[in-house]
Parts: C-alpha cells; structure tokens; sequence
C-alpha cells in the first residue's frame, strides 16, 4: 500500500477519486468506506465514549454530595467568584482554539501556532486555579479520604484537570512539530482534531461548574 | 487544482476532490462562522455564564432556580457543540456517534441514580 492510500496528505490529495488511481491495490477507494475522515470520525467516537466516562464520575459525585463528615461541605469551602473567573478563562481558551482552527484551515500557519499557544497558556492558567484550589480545600481539612463528598469531589476534578493537562501537552506539542516542519499529512485536520477534544473538555467543565458548583447541595 | 484554491474567505474546505477529504459524504451543509462570528459565540457564552452566577446570587431562589441552572447548562453545552465543535456543520454521523454516547451515559446513569433513590431522596 503506498503512502497516499494510508495518509491523507497533499500528495494523497492530487489523486482524483473514484479514478483507478484512486484505488489501493486491493481494491478499496482510495479515501475511506464510510467518505468520512476515519480520524474524525475515531476521535467522535473516543468523546461519546467519554461521555461514559464523565457521566459515571458526575453521578457519582451527585449521589455522594451530601455525604460530609466534620461540617467540611461545599457551603463551607466553594469560592464562586473565582471558580467563575477559572470557568471563564477555560470558555475563552475554547474561542482561541476555534481561531487556531481557523487559522489552520486558511492555511496561516504563524497565526495558528500563535493561537494554540494562548490556547495552551489560558489551559494551563485553568489548570493553575484548580491546583491552587485544591490546595486551599486539602488546607482547610479536605483531604481525599475525608468522605464520599471529598473522594467523588477530586476524583471527578482530578480527572477533569488530568484532561486539561494532556489537552495542554497535545496543544504544545502541535506548536512543536509546526515549528520543525515535523508534522505530516493534512495539518488543519490535526489541529481541527486536537480542537475537538479541547471543546469537549471545555464542554465537560460547562456541566461540572453547574452541577457541581452552582447547583446548591 | 491547487488545495489553496479551494479555501474560502472563512476556511470552508469547498467540496472538491482535491482537498485531501472527501468532497462526496463530508457534506459542509452550511458555511462555517468567520473569526468574527466566533467572538460573538464567546460573547454570547460569557453572557449566559454571567448569568448563571448572577442566578445563584440575586435570581429566582428555590424550585425556579434549578432548572434555570439546568436550561442555561444545556445552551451553553449545545453551542459549543453546534459552532465550535462544528457539529451543527459537520456530517450527521458525528453528531449521531456524540449524542448516541452522551444519551447513553444519561440513560445509563439515571437508571443507577434511581436505583440508589436518588431522585426519591
């Protein structure tokens, strides 16, 4: 199977399809079965089964909320305003990534690099709130172990924040490579796939800030 | 064709054979927001934010506050999912494969929060 037939770059891109050029040697189109992008449509598949993942943890926090031990509770320890001004930062670093996507597509790679750095930089602030969060809670007499609000409470953050974190290395490492010229086949798709899991996890953190924060116990 | 060519003003990939995706099933239905639309997008979603946090301080208090909670959750996800994840403009398998997962966990999830009486305190 030659290169054109596994990746979708340019050189894969200047062969019509439905020509016999089109055709690997086995007889399958040149694209794809289903005529979609089967990396887009992996990555769909990997963020419903996500939905699984994150739907397990909020119901879990939700059955545990009012499980605390020690008067230590949300009413006790939550600081809205600045869990909404860390809310905030992430719903913008959503519009940046829609511009580094955008960017990518018309083929602007300074721009895009740019974005996806401000991308990863607004991450990593998010990222930088949680941990100074939960360095308040641990202070405060909120460790994980403390009860089943507190477990299910940094298991379903934790695992959020982990998100953000390998959203933060994927979005540098992506600058990396488009820096070095090291990144093959179609970029816009690769970053328009980084993009996808970004929004998800912005998405997640649209559910998890109401549920968890806003929505009295 | 030259793969540049084949990019409009707001980055729309035209369905052509040329742009290394497929041009017959990756059907773009609609034209993609511009950079500009997307900053109104963001505005918008700031705005309803703002308004989730002014809700739980000075809005409805009790069974109205809640659901507003909840309907103001479901925009802002529904939003990011049509415009920024593209869903709205995107072939209708991805959106099927997302919302299959998502009403899978909401179903999944319900059963076994009403099975620990969760609804029923």
């Amino acid at each position: 199977m030659s290169d054109a037939t596994i990746t979708e770059s340019s050189e894969a891109a200047e062969i019509p399809a439905g020509s016999d050029d089109g055709h690997d040697h086995i007889g399958l189109p040149h694209h794809t079965t289903t005529g979609l992008s089967n990396t887009k449509l992996a990555m769909w598949l990997f963020l419903g089964s996500e939905c699984l993942l994150f739907g397990g943890l909020i119901s879990t926090y939700m059955l545990y909320r009012n499980r605390q031990s020690d008067q230590i509770g949300p009413d006790q320890l939550w600081d809205i305003p600045f869990t909404s001004a860390t809310s905030f930062v992430l719903l913008m670093s959503s519009l940046t990534m829609v511009m580094a996507v955008s960017a990518a597509k018309r083929k602007d790679e300074p721009r895009t690099k740019m974005w996806l750095t401000v991308t990863a930089l607004l991450g990593g602030l998010f990222l930088a709130g949680q941990v100074y969060e939960f360095t308040t809670f641990y202070r405060e007499g909120l460790g994980y172990t403390t009860s089943l609000f507190s477990s299910s409470f940094y298991t379903l953050t934790g695992f959020h924040g982990v998100h953000v974190a390998v959203g933060i290395i994927m979005l540098l490492s992506l600058v990396a490579m488009l820096a070095k010229g090291k990144l093959v086949g179609e970029k816009s798709e690769t970053v328009e796939m980084i993009g996808l899991y970004w929004h998800f996890v912005d998405i997640v953190w649209i559910l998890i800030f109401t549920l968890v924060y806003l929505i009295p116990a | 064709m030259n793969s540049d060519d084949t990019m409009t003003d707001t980055g729309v990939a035209a369905p052509t054979v040329a742009d290394g995706h497929d041009a017959h099933a990756d059907d773009h239905r609609h034209k993609e927001p511009s950079d500009r639309q997307y900053i109104w997008i963001a505005i918008i979603l700031a705005v309803l934010t703002a308004l989730e946090i002014l809700s739980t301080e000075i809005g409805p208090q009790g069974s109205l506050l809640v659901p507003m909670l909840l309907v103001l959750m479901f925009i802002k996800f529904w939003i990011v999912a049509s415009f920024f994840m593209h869903l709205r403009f995107d072939n209708r398998l991805f959106s099927f494969l997302f919302y299959l997962g998502l009403g899978f966990a909401v179903v999944l999830y319900s059963a076994m929060l009403a099975t620990f009486h969760f609804w029923t305190g």
